[in-house]
């Protein structure tokens, strides 16, 4: 090829690249736009602070009421209660893997942790109705067991791979001299892990909850299949609830285009989407803080 | 503080630890078991290659299948030359300031954003403003923005690998800055971009919430997908099979049949990824 | 004695740093000139401006005139492919390309336009004494290669293309002894039919191969000459310092 042919394709691609890059943001920030737009014209409707601390979400009666708060508070119990199973059983799985494991346990179970990552929502959602949901109906003697419990137990199946996954770099990402240091006063493994690894590997820990947290909050389908959708304000986790995301997936196939509702849903999203950004960013800090001191 | 060391308290400390790890092991048996052995007496010839009938009580699940294999199709061809040139332009182009670290860090925000906000805004731009209505295009575009920031991420992780010294190699030889790239870079980093894809595409492939008001079907008569159609999917028939069809108990065994093969196709997606990351490592030492 | 390689009021700045001052050299044909000093003097950055890979770098500021012969380095109507091609370079870590051997070399003429066919190939790696050892292996990645040998390999991909000028910057400061002998056999071998100019921290490196010794302080030219002179009778007495390792 000629170097003038060489030179133009150069400068096309260099183009191209640039032209998709910004595309690309484009669409992206698109997400953005449309949150903020919907949200806005649901305002104009709705009082924010109704909508902010209302204890009714009725969209369908007759005097429709939006109010989120039933929805934002199923929405943290079972994500509470799923970090309640899952923090533990994460870090301690972290910690098994990262220091008592040996090599070649270690290549079956990292494997078998990313597998369980793979599995896909509705999957999960699917043995929530089919194992978790008699299972707890058994137990609890209810007539069926689609409650916030059988929610927080999905989502911890769910958030664990990614809490596992963060924790263990996290613990594995302690310098050597710190074990060796503990060990030459006299401390025991398990000392060490938890006076001196732990405290040391805090930062990157604390960034797995959230991203773990990130997760709980935005899944859908599972909580959509397993919690049973009662919009009331849950007072137990034997409760019946109706979380954000699973409102969307409901009401958002059968509410005309551009209706009071139809926005309403988008501004659920907006809160859904600040919610996960929260939980997001602040992993993010987190793990960058954990970078700085211990330079991974 | 004094360290009071006992024989039975460090045995009492390993169990709690390795009860953690079995106990996470035990939940992933539980889905595997669960599914396999309930789903593979449906396994059969007929079942991938009969569409449903009687009201899904009978029939295979052929539909859903192209379904999703189209659906996996439409988002790589839409993510994968966006998502990679994105990327190619973040780290070979792009200078190293404020606003490139804004974009990147807004990127990486944007896979954690959860997937039911990209079903709202595929509803809003691809099925709504750009008037494709609910069908198979307006979801692959759904999904195929969602895969968008894994595919940048990862691609750039693959990009960041290559040394600077092997793009000077390249240039000191004469290659404009895009030979550099076409020649020497991508080549370098095919194998990371790949295992990222694959991974990306085999999210994809699982995913419903995206598709729930972009185009998924509860039933279609047609085997075949059009573009401009609503289709059936592997994840939503599994979802409707399970929670809306009128006769629940009666179709259950479809739905584990499905269950399982969705679980192998994102499976086998995950296990070529794997592959590809262990054979890049072997070479790489 | 032709000048073919020359700087003139040369300055270099990265940002608000300035790494090269008033940079006045000439390199004469056919010889080799060793830059020397102590770490961030500039001798790279002066290294680098020749072949333009300061391009790479935004906030590079050049100023001043770099000739090939006659020929304006920077002058907007030449192709910074075509300097490349005429001023090779070889870097201080091999880099092969992620490619076979016969590509690493084949590469560089294809994408200039050169006529490339296997005895093309064979003369540049005959050229870098490494022919011998991969002639049965050209399919081979070259990645598979020992760390002299790929440096070697770098070597002929640069000869390929049949430059002028090569630039070495530290080629031998990751290797073992007799590898870096190797290189130097070669590097002599080489300035009959090439300028050399070559970046070392090694004293011993510089005295044995090269002709001509530079010898940079923070930016500046603080002594020049043969390296006979520079090595035996410094007259800079920061020069002497350096040469008897009393800093660097």
């Amino acid at each position: 090829m000629k170097y003038k042919a060489r030179l133009s394709l150069d400068i096309l691609f260099k183009i191209v690249f640039k032209g998709t890059g910004f595309l690309v943001l484009i669409l992206l920030g698109g997400i953005l736009a449309m949150l903020v737009y919907n949200s806005f014209s649901f305002f104009l409707d709705v009082k924010p602070l109704d909508f902010i601390t209302g204890m009714e979400w009725s969209p369908a009666s007759e005097t429709p009421k939006y109010g989120m708060l039933p929805l934002v508070l199923s929405t943290t119990i079972v994500t509470f209660g799923a970090m309640l199973i899952a923090i533990p059983l994460g870090i301690g799985t972290a910690a098994y893997i990262a220091e008592y494991a040996t090599p070649r346990v270690k290549n079956l179970l990292k494997p078998a942790i990313e597998m369980l990552a793979a599995v896909p929502s509705v999957v999960i959602g699917f043995l929530g109705i089919v194992i978790v949901s008699p299972g707890i109906a058994n137990l609890a003697d209810l007539s069926n067991g689609l409650n916030a419990l059988n929610g927080a137990i999905l989502l911890a199946v769910m958030a664990l791979p990614t809490i596992i996954t963060i924790a263990e770099d996290a613990i594995h990402a302690v310098p050597k001299t710190y074990k060796e240091a503990s060990y030459a006063v006299g401390a025991t493994k398990w000392q060490t892990l938890r006076k001196v690894i732990i405290p040391a590997a805090a930062p990157g820990i604390i960034a797995a909850v959230m991203l773990g947290v990130g997760r709980a909050i935005g899944e859908t389908m599972t909580v959509l299949m397993a919690t049973g959708n009662a919009s009331i304000l849950p007072t137990s986790m034997f409760d019946s609830v109706k979380t954000m995301t699973a409102t969307i997936a409901i009401e958002m196939g059968e509410v005309p285009y551009q209706t009071t509702h139809y926005f309403a849903l988008y501004a659920i999203a907006t809160v859904l989407f600040l919610m996960t950004l929260a939980a997001n960013m602040l992993g993010e800090y987190f793990i960058n803080r954990f970078r700085k001191y211990h330079a991974v | 503080m004094l360290f009071k060391p006992s024989k039975l308290s460090a045995v009492i400390e390993w169990g709690t630890l390795l009860l953690s790890t079995a106990l996470v092991c035990f939940f992933l048996i539980v889905v595997i078991w669960e599914i396999v052995s309930k789903g593979a007496g449906q396994l059969s010839w007929d079942f991938i290659s009969k569409v449903p009938s009687n009201g899904m009580t009978r029939g295979g699940i052929l539909t859903p299948i192209i379904g999703t294999v189209m659906l996996t199709i439409l988002t790589a061809l839409f993510a994968i030359p966006f998502g990679v040139c994105c990327a190619i332009y973040l780290n070979e182009y792009a200078e190293d300031n404020w606003l490139t670290r804004t974009i990147r860090a807004s990127i990486r925000n944007l896979s954690g954003v959860p997937s039911i906000i990209y079903g709202l805004f595929g509803l809003a731009l691809f099925v709504q403003a750009l008037q494709l209505g609910t069908s198979l295009l307006a979801a692959g575009l759904t999904l195929g923005l969602l895969s968008l920031p894994y595919i940048i991420t990862t691609t750039e992780e693959a990009l960041m690998r290559i040394p600077n010294s092997t793009r000077e190699a390249a240039l000191a030889v004469g290659a404009t800055k895009f030979e550099t790239i076409k020649d020497v870079v991508l080549p370098s980093a095919m194998p990371g971009i790949l295992t990222g894809v694959v991974l990306t595409l085999s999210r994809a492939a699982g995913e419903t919430a995206p598709i729930l008001f972009t185009g998924a079907a509860f039933y279609i008569n047609s085997s075949s997908g059009y573009l401009n159609q609503e289709f059936m999917a592997l994840p939503y028939h599994l979802y409707m099979l399970s929670t809306q069809h009128q006769s629940i108990d009666e179709v259950r065994p479809i739905a584990y049949g499905t269950a399982l093969v969705l679980i192998i196709v994102v499976f086998l997606m995950n296990l070529t990824a794997f592959y590809i990351r262990f054979k890049y490592r072997k070479n790489e030492s | 004695m032709k000048v073919k390689l020359s700087a003139e009021k040369l300055n270099i700045s990265f940002g608000t740093k300035q790494v090269l001052k008033n940079i006045d050299i000439q390199f004469v044909e056919n010889e080799i000139t060793a830059l020397i000093g102590p770490s961030g003097c500039g001798k790279s950055t002066l290294l680098r401006s020749f072949n333009r890979m300061h391009d790479l770098s935004p906030d590079a500021k050049i100023t001043g005139t770099l000739k090939l012969e006659d020929l304006d380095l920077y002058a907007r109507s030449v192709p910074v492919t075509e300097i490349r091609k005429r001023i090779g370079m070889v870097f201080q870590k091999a880099n092969p390309f992620p490619k076979s051997i016969y590509e690493n070399i084949a590469y560089g003429l294809r994408i200039n336009n050169l006529p490339c066919d296997k005895s093309i190939v064979e003369k540049a790696l005959r050229e870098a004494f490494l022919w011998e050892e991969v002639k049965n292996d050209l399919k081979m990645p070259a990645t598979r290669l020992s760390g002299g040998q790929q440096q070697r390999l770098c070597i002929a991909r640069a000869v390929a293309l049949r430059p002028e000028v090569i630039l070495m910057d530290e080629p031998c400061s990751a290797l073992d002894p007799v590898s870096t002998l190797k290189i130097e056999e070669l590097i002599v071998y080489l300035k009959k039919k090439y300028t050399i100019i070559i970046v070392t921290h090694n004293m011993q490196q510089a005295q044995r191969i090269a002709d001509k010794t530079v010898f940079l302080y923070l930016g500046e030219i603080k002594e020049e000459g043969s390296t006979r002179k520079i090595f035996d009778f410094p007259e800079n007495e920061m020069t002497a310092n350096y040469i008897h390792g009393q800093f660097g």
